[in-house]
């Protein structure tokens, strides 16, 4: 059998001096950890379980700003009261993730940490050439089966998608990732492929999540997680965005405007090219679409998954006019119903 | 419990046949009592992990097994280098077997994913490790990936499936209004609840599988000819099954890999295959592809239906999967062509799903009779009402029963048909376009003999035994519901013994035949308890009914007693007392007469004596005509069914609440198939994608909306001894065309193959 060495860790300290070993895993909810370990891509030598470490679960919502621990479970957040009220979309991400059972054992830092369902990197029996497991071997996914592959941030080495849905709400409010070391802004904790699809997080060796901080904002109170896909529930998104929005007192003018997109890039993708173009300006239909098409900005078709270079321009523009319809009722006139 | 140890049910007043008794072994289920085949408990047991290639085709070179050999705990590693002592099996129709040894473990790769070495270990935690370690060579040859592949060609005719009557060409031109179109269905699987696998024990040269079974007899007796042996040395023990919908009704290549590990280790081998092996390991249903050409009066009169199908199948068998089986037997209509074609590629066997052929048949003449609705400016219900089939066209044959115009007229009463407007894109539900559409499907009449036993015992319990099986469609309680009612027992007195080839023999769980054929058995066994009782009551010494002149006695709530007020009356432990007897026991069954006792124990475990719906005077079909409703996003294109209304003629139903559950469940499996099932193979080398299932889509709880199903039939004596037709599969067959059907009418957009995902509509 896959033999591994497994010790729970005393307390953090403990646990990343452990942590910092060869073949070293740290085993928190295990969502990820035991799905790839079944598929023979994760093989540790040593686990180490820091779910028992006391205090990094804990949730903390003040007016500068919401903390959320590492190991607080993906239901208990998305059920906290304050942190829907703090960012709606970030509760929403966590509520439209997964199933109800793997809310109820996923942790937070794990969450981020979630690897790509690439089928192709799941199945390393049948396709050895994956950059991912093995640096330099090539992708089996292109040419292959691409509809839910990456159109953003891909390289030839690699097109995998990042398919989490709160890392996306976290990235749109300038979320912090708090280490055991140090503190990274979460659009640089993730890495795009590039040549080294492997390396995935800015995360050093035995280096660990201990929580994630979201400043305040209008934006993130005034925030959406929209999600579109063929199954209503326990399916990875097509194309999703989370969108927070603050008008000016004229009600029309864009104060603030956050974008970030899901389920077409390799990382949790900040569409900033969306933010710019409507920063300042009223809001109006023409300005909407043209903004929303500035998502796609750069995106490479693989086949299978061109359908999404179509899809996420509609799903930001849908996300942002359902924001600023609530915000605003007098632009409904022009924007639409609420969806 | 054992296995042997009778199912107990709650108590209801609703026991008798159509009541509406909850299923008898809910209970042990929900609270986890009820055993299935991996968990039975047996000293020794070692366990097999299977390793599957990893190619489309080509031949295995080499099987280098040494470092899994020396991995902690394994016992044996099989290869193709392994003669494994068995002979090939004879087919389902009992046609003797061709003297040939069968390798489950071959040699020559026929599809991505074939199983060819297998590692047993001390657990099977060592054994998957160890089969990890197992290191193929190949020599591998070009394949075909799927019906798609441009190598796969057109495929041979199946000149048996071709079906002809007057000049469907000549008749075709001649029709002012015509529509042509090409439909297409991907590969599905069953996705059971309860994968596959099997525990496999021998004591000497008795073999004892647990393994779940849609057909105990059939499955017993086919290890029997793979091993060389008398069927009744096998024995098939499968009293729960977490699902089947047609995966588990033959024993598979993986169960003679686990049985004979067993032999030559000579320990108990239990196999679990696991959940992406399930998509290789047996056929889902074969992708297919129709094209179908109608031509018509400009009232809408049929005048000409051309179908030509075409299904994928594996290079090694020819399955059908026969998009022309509803075809013929919807409408009336006076010329009709049909002809099927398969397509070998390189995958494992296709196999029945539920509604096997009638349901992609079904998908593609009920879009195409939309088409022709809208090519007409008429209303679909009124197109398909105004071709009603007065007989079956086919075969020329009356219908036994056909309620499918009540089905129509009662299903659009119910969901409020006359409200739609016809015109695509007309109707919303805020920023949602609303579509409503039609689906219509049949399923025939399958007939085949069952037998059963009635025991029963001093106490007054009375047990119904027999070796079929139940998987969830609710065998158990429609026989305790049967032998109540004939016998005049309460339903809570009524325990029933399931599933083991030991048991009297039954007809498959499959072709939805299974509870018309087993009622039946039952129902002649309790009537002839019933009689027994009665002679034994009367002559009985002691017996308060002898010396009262009475030749009869009736018996009601478990007592026997004269046709009058003031009779005496006698219970069931009473009369046993007085008769001395432990109990009493009375086999019957459905087959003909004259047969030998060796022929009777022989046609249980085939299925020569299946008929067909059309083999008597009568053609014989239950039939359905489902109504969707779907909300549409159209900037994403993502669909929703809002609601389905269904109504049913499966003639008598034996227990309403089960069998509106069954008819739920394949529209279920409908919504799912008409918007979300694929199976997607890499193109490079015939892998399978989404073996799992994250990535192979089921619908889940948020998919489902309110389902209203209706019954309209009336009881068919020629269908069965108590007048029902079948259930199991028509549920599926007609929901994915009304489903597309309602896509179109909600968006203008005609999305011809499955699933209806949202790329298709953006």
């Amino acid at each position: 059998m896959l033999d591994f060495s497994y010790s729970r860790a005393g307390s953090l300290a403990e646990a990343g001096t452990l942590a910092a070993g060869e073949g070293v895993r740290i085993l928190a909810g295990g969502t990820t950890l035991l799905d790839l370990a079944k598929c023979g891509v994760e093989m540790p030598e040593t686990v180490i379980d820091i779910l028992s470490l006391e205090g990094l679960d804990g949730i903390s919502v003040e007016a500068t700003g919401a903390r959320i621990g590492a190991l607080a479970k993906m239901s208990a957040v998305a059920d906290h009261a304050g942190i829907s009220a703090h960012c709606p979309a970030i509760s929403q991400s966590l509520t439209l993730a997964a199933s109800a059972q793997l809310r109820n054992m996923a942790t937070i830092g794990g969450n981020l940490l979630q690897r790509t369902r690439c089928p192709y990197f799941r199945d390393p029996v049948s396709f050895p050439n994956c950059n991912k497991r093995n640096p330099g071997s090539g992708c089996a996914a292109i040419g292959g089966v691409t509809r839910n592959h990456a159109v953003l941030g891909t390289s030839e080495q690699c097109i995998a998608t990042y398919h989490g849905d709160l890392a996306v709400a976290l990235t749109a409010f300038d979320a912090v990732v708090e280490t055991d070391r140090r503190t990274i802004p979460i659009d640089a904790f993730f890495l795009l492929p590039q040549d080294r699809p492997d390396r995935e997080t800015v995360l050093e060796r035995g280096e660990m999540i201990t929580g994630i901080s979201i400043p305040a904002s209008a934006a993130a109170k005034n925030s959406l997680y929209l999600k579109v896909r063929d199954r209503q529930s326990y399916e990875f998104a097509a194309a999703s965005a989370a969108v927070g929005l603050e008008f000016e007192a004229d009600g029309r003018t864009l104060k603030d405007v956050r974008v970030a997109v899901g389920g077409v890039a390799t990382k949790p993708w900040r569409a900033k090219g969306v933010e710019e173009a409507l920063l300042g300006k009223p809001l109006t239909t023409a300005a909407l679409a043209e903004a929303a098409r500035l998502s796609v900005d750069g995106a490479m078709s693989h086949g299978g998954n061109h359908y999404k270079i179509d899809l996420l321009p509609r799903v930001v523009a849908r996300a942002i006019e359902t924001v600023a319809v609530t915000l605003a009722p007098q632009l409904a006139a022009e924007l639409g119903e609420p969806a | 419990m054992t296995i042997m140890e009778p199912r107990k049910h709650g108590s209801s007043a609703d026991g008798v046949v159509g009541g509406r008794l909850s299923r008898i072994e809910g209970q042990l289920k929900v609270t986890g009592a009820a055993t299935y085949a991996l968990e039975y408990p047996t000293e020794g047991l070692a366990h097999a992990v299977l390793v599957q290639s990893t190619v489309a085709a080509g031949r295995v070179v080499k099987v280098d097994t040494a470092s899994a050999l020396s991995s902690p705990g394994v016992l044996m590693v099989l290869t193709p280098e392994d003669d494994l002592g068995l002979r090939v099996s004879g087919d389902w129709g009992g046609n003797p077997p061709e003297d040939l040894p069968y390798h489950p473990l071959p040699r020559e790769v026929q599809f991505n994913g074939q199983s060819i070495a297998a590692v047993v270990a001390e657990t099977r935690e060592q054994a998957a490790e160890a089969a990890r370690l197992v290191s193929v060579t190949y020599e591998e040859q070009p394949g075909v990936a799927d019906l798609d592949d441009p190598k796969a060609g057109e495929g041979k005719l199946l000149a048996h499936l071709s079906v002809a009557w007057g000049d469907a060409e000549a008749a075709l031109v001649a029709a002012p209004v015509r529509i042509e179109a090409d439909y297409r269905t991907p590969r599905e699987y069953h996705c059971a609840m309860e994968p596959h696998g099997l525990t496999a024990k021998w004591e000497d040269d008795q073999l004892i599988i647990w393994e779940p079974s849609q057909w105990s007899h059939g499955m017993a007796r086919m290890y029997a000819e793979w091993f060389s042996l008398p069927s009744e040395n096998v024995r098939i023990i499968s009293p729960f099954i977490g699902g089947g919908f047609g995966s588990k009704g033959q024993p598979l290549a993986f169960g003679a890999v686990a049985a004979a590990a067993a032999r030559k280790l000579g320990r108990p081998v239990r196999l679990a295959v696991t959940r992406p092996q399930n998509f290789t390991s047996y056929g889902g249903r074969a992708a297919t592809r129709q094209t179908i050409k109608l031509g018509a009066t400009p009232d809408g009169i049929l005048q000409a239906i051309i179908h030509r199908g075409a299904n994928e199948t594996s290079v090694y068998a020819d399955v059908p999967e026969q998009t022309g089986a509803a075809t013929p037997i919807l409408y009336k209509v006076e010329n009709f062509s049909s002809e099927s074609r398969v397509v070998p590629v390189n995958t494992v066997s296709p196999g029945a799903l539920r509604g096997p052929g009638k349901n992609p048949s079904a998908f593609g003449i009920e879009c195409a009779m939309e088409e022709l609705a809208y090519a007409l400016n008429m209303d679909p219900l009124e197109l398909r009402l105004k071709n009603y089939a007065d007989h079956d066209y086919q075969s020329g044959k009356p219908w036994s029963t056909r309620q499918l115009r009540e089905a129509l007229t009662q299903g659009a009463e119910a969901f409020g048909w006359s409200k739609r407007n016809p015109a695509p894109r007309s109707m919303r539900k805020g920023r949602k376009l609303l579509g409503w559409g039609i689906g219509c499907g049949t399923f025939p009449v399958i007939q085949a003999p069952s037998e059963a036993m009635i025991r029963i015992l001093s106490n007054g319990r009375v047990e119904v035994v027999s070796g079929s099986i139940d998987m969830g469609q609710g065998t158990y309680t429609i026989l305790a519901q049967t032998a109540s009612e004939a016998l005049g027992v309460p339903v809570d007195q009524v325990d029933v013994v399931l599933g083991d080839s030991r048991l009297p023999g039954a007809a498959i769980a499959g072709g939805s035949m299974l509870a018309g054929s087993i009622t039946g058995a039952v129902h002649k066994a309790a009537l002839a308890a019933r009689d027994e009782l009665i002679g034994l009551a009367l002559g009985a010494s002691g017996s308060p009914f002898r010396d009262t002149g009475a030749n009869t006695l009736t018996i009601q709530d478990g007592r026997l007693s004269l046709p009058r007020e003031d009779s005496p009356t006698m219970n069931l432990p009473e009369l046993l007392a007085s008769l001395g007897r432990d109990h009493i026991e009375i086999r019957r069954n459905t087959l003909p007469e004259d047969l030998s006792l060796q022929d009777q124990q022989k046609s249980w475990g085939n299925m020569s004596r299946v008929q067909g719906p059309t083999m008597g005077d009568y053609s014989m079909h239950s039939w359905c005509a489902h109504f969707a409703e779907v909300e549409v996003d159209e900037d994403f294109g993502t669909v929703r069914v809002s609601r389905m209304v269904s109504a049913f003629d499966c003639g008598r139903l034996y227990n309403p609440r089960l069998v509106e559950s069954q008819w739920r469940g394949g529209i279920i499996m409908g919504i799912g198939q008409a918007l979300l099932e694929e199976g997607v193979v890499d193109p490079r080398n015939g892998r399978t994608m989404n073996s799992n299932l994250g990535d192979y889509l089921v619908p889940t709880n948020a998919d489902i909306p309110d389902i209203e199903v209706i019954s309209v039939g009336i009881p068919d004596l020629r269908a069965s001894a108590l007048g029902g037709k079948g259930v199991g599969e028509v549920g599926i067959v007609g929901v994915a065309p009304a489903i597309a059907n309602a896509v179109f009418h909600a968006t203008g957009k005609r999305v011809r193959d499955l699933p209806i995902t949202l790329e298709k509509l953006i």
